[in-house]
């Protein structure tokens, strides 16, 4: 009799297990539904290569928005990714030091921070002393969100080479610096490069951090020193305005935006599984 | 002569990428920094009246954030009511019951939840799930409206469309951990479970009980996260400052309030005010994720195979 009870506790509990994933999916598959469903039906040719119309007028894109989103996304990468690299090479290099380990600290610290406080620390150093909203400010806190993660893969990525390459460099005579920039870097390069992807697709789909840093322009703008539309902040706009047709816009905006972050996870996802592969094989 | 000119580089090359590394550290402090000196006004004027206090009248220069607090922190908590033991349930499928060819699979759909942008979370519960949830409202049975839990009109928006909402983004971040952490549970672990004739359950609440520490932290960690969830939360919550139990409450959380004000605030003091509910946010997610990561670390991870000895013992010869 007990024994039946504990059998049945246990398939019990193994159906409930399989309900959580059910009930996790499920979500998962009415967004994914709704933004394909209402995020198809409203794109159109228009949305890329128009500007927002004044509100309450139909029609109009997302032109600027898109130029903008990559413009701040790409700042955010050219401040993120040489800090970040060279941090990780010396996180892994100089494992055991004091200075390593606080970096690594500041890493996860800096990851747990909540991206809209990212915002207001951006406002205060990137926007407030030149009484002036800025793609800069915005590419700013992107690039802020996006250094501990490349700074980590980079990290976990260059001790994945094996030792015996670095030995071959040091033994031909060459200086530490040499033999990784010259041997160990490249050979982790395409991981690493996956790690700035990861980053890229991370960040692309924020919103918070740019609402008062790159702020919003309803004009096409690509100097970095004025404020900027992305297409986050303007299907916020977009999603919170009373007008259908700007919910309209809004739903094709996140299809791009899913479909952006969706592909840069991917391509992650793929050159990350083709490197196991290669490592599996030695 | 070369020995020395190997000597300077070594140390160049340690110097060099130093300071790159030393650049995270500055800012981590440097954000705690900002954050203090842009809020000294509102710390000076309000001290911790600012956090008892209820009103929030940025016309008549009247700032109380109680409101926002006790917002972010029943919404994180009803959040992880829901999402943890959903998170639990995904981490035990994937790591101790799913056929192996499923688990990739899996582990990629469960991913893919925190992949979806916050905006895109909040524009589909501004459309979809606020009407159902209003819909769900209307249907209570008039006993349940009676009591405070439900009580009030039911707008869809409000604390119950935020907690949903918050549940699923939190999810994928509970069970990613809670699986790592299973995972580290010795295989032994199990094998003596079932050896003294223990069901799969049983096995497995060996394992959960060998990871506890780890479990908890990987719920702290998903409460980080929920804390300071901004857009998705803000387009669902009603945004009005209250303090309520009710589920059905429009109310407001802090990174919403921050979100809302933030562009708009021309009086320093609105600003400072603001920057303060930031702050707060800052040192809140720092302890959780401070902690969190300890217990996580706690479960004695072992460490990392010394892969490099013999590279790092050339290195040092060559110095």
């Amino acid at each position: 009799m007990r024994t039946r009870w504990r059998k049945f506790l246990s398939q019990a509990i193994v159906i409930l297990c399989i309900a959580a994933i059910l009930l996790a999916l499920l979500p998962l598959a009415l967004i994914l539904f709704y933004v394909v469903k209402l995020g198809f039906s409203s794109l159109n040719w228009a949305f890329f290569t128009h500007m927002p119309v004044p509100t309450g007028e139909v029609g109009g894109g997302m032109a600027n928005a898109i130029v903008g989103s990559l413009m701040v996304t790409g700042l955010g990468a050219l401040f993120a990714v040489p800090i970040g690299i060279i941090a990780g090479i010396y996180a892994a290099e100089f494992r055991g030091t004091r200075l390593a380990s606080a970096t690594r600290f500041a890493a996860d610290t800096l990851n747990g921070v909540p991206s809209i406080v990212i915002g207001v620390f951006a406002y205060a150093v990137a926007v407030l002393p030149f009484q002036q909203f800025s793609a800069l400010a915005g590419g700013f806190a992107l690039g802020v969100m996006m250094l501990p993660l490349v700074m980590r893969t980079t990290e976990e990525l260059l001790l994945l080479v094996p030792a015996s390459l670095r030995e071959g460099a040091l033994a031909l005579g060459a200086t530490r610096a040499r033999a990784i920039f010259t041997v160990v870097v490249p050979a982790a390069l395409p991981g690493i490069l996956t790690g700035v992807l990861l980053a890229l697709a991370r960040v692309a789909g924020e919103t918070a951090p740019l609402l008062f840093t790159s702020f919003n322009n309803a004009f096409f703008n690509t100097d970095p020193r004025q404020p900027i539309a992305t297409l986050t902040v303007q299907v916020w706009t977009y999603g919170i305005s009373p007008y259908p047709d700007q919910h309209r816009q809004a739903w094709a905006g996140a299809l791009v935006l899913v479909a952006i972050v969706l592909s840069c996870s991917l391509a992650a996802r793929f050159a990350t599984a083709r490197l196991e592969r290669m490592q599996r094989g030695g | 002569m070369p020995r020395r000119s190997a000597r300077s580089d070594e140390i160049g090359f340690r110097v060099g990428t130093g300071v790159f590394a030393s650049a995270l550290i500055v800012l981590v402090l440097a954000i705690a920094y900002e954050l203090v000196r842009s809020s000294m006004l509102s710390l000076k004027a309000f001290s911790l009246n600012f956090w008892l206090t209820d009103v929030w009248d940025p016309v008549a220069g009247q700032f109380g954030a109680r409101p926002f607090i006790w917002g972010t922190l029943y919404s994180s908590v009803l959040a992880l009511l829901i999402a943890t033991p959903i998170a639990l349930g995904i981490a035990i499928y994937i790591s101790e019951l799913a056929p192996a060819r499923l688990q990739r699979p899996l582990v990629f759909l469960t991913e893919l939840l925190a992949a979806i942008p916050s905006i895109v979370y909040g524009l589909w519960g501004i459309f979809v799930l606020v009407p159902a949830v209003r819909q769900l409202e209307t249907s209570l049975p008039a006993w349940l409206r009676a009591t405070p839990v439900f009580s009030g009109p039911p707008y869809g928006v409000g604390m119950l469309a935020a907690a949903v909402v918050l549940s699923i983004m939190v999810i994928p971040f509970t069970s990613s951990v809670a699986r790592e952490v299973l995972k580290a549970v010795p295989q032994a672990q199990r094998e003596g479970a079932y050896a003294l004739g223990a069901t799969r359950w049983e096995a497995i609440r060996m394992a959960l009980f060998y990871a506890r520490t780890g479990i908890v932290g990987a719920v702290m960690l998903g409460f980080g996260r929920a804390l300071g969830e901004t857009m998705a939360v803000t387009m669902v919550i009603g945004n009005t400052p209250r303090v309520s139990l009710s589920l059905l409450a429009p109310q407001y959380t802090m990174a919403a309030v921050i979100a809302n004000e933030f562009a708009e605030a021309a009086d320093p003091l609105h600003l400072n005010a603001l920057v303060e509910i930031g702050l707060v946010l800052f040192i809140m997610t720092l302890v959780i994720n401070v902690i969190s990561r300890a217990f996580i670390w706690s479960l004695g991870r072992q460490p990392k195979p010394k892969r490099r000895t013999a590279a790092a013992a050339v290195a040092a010869e060559a110095a």
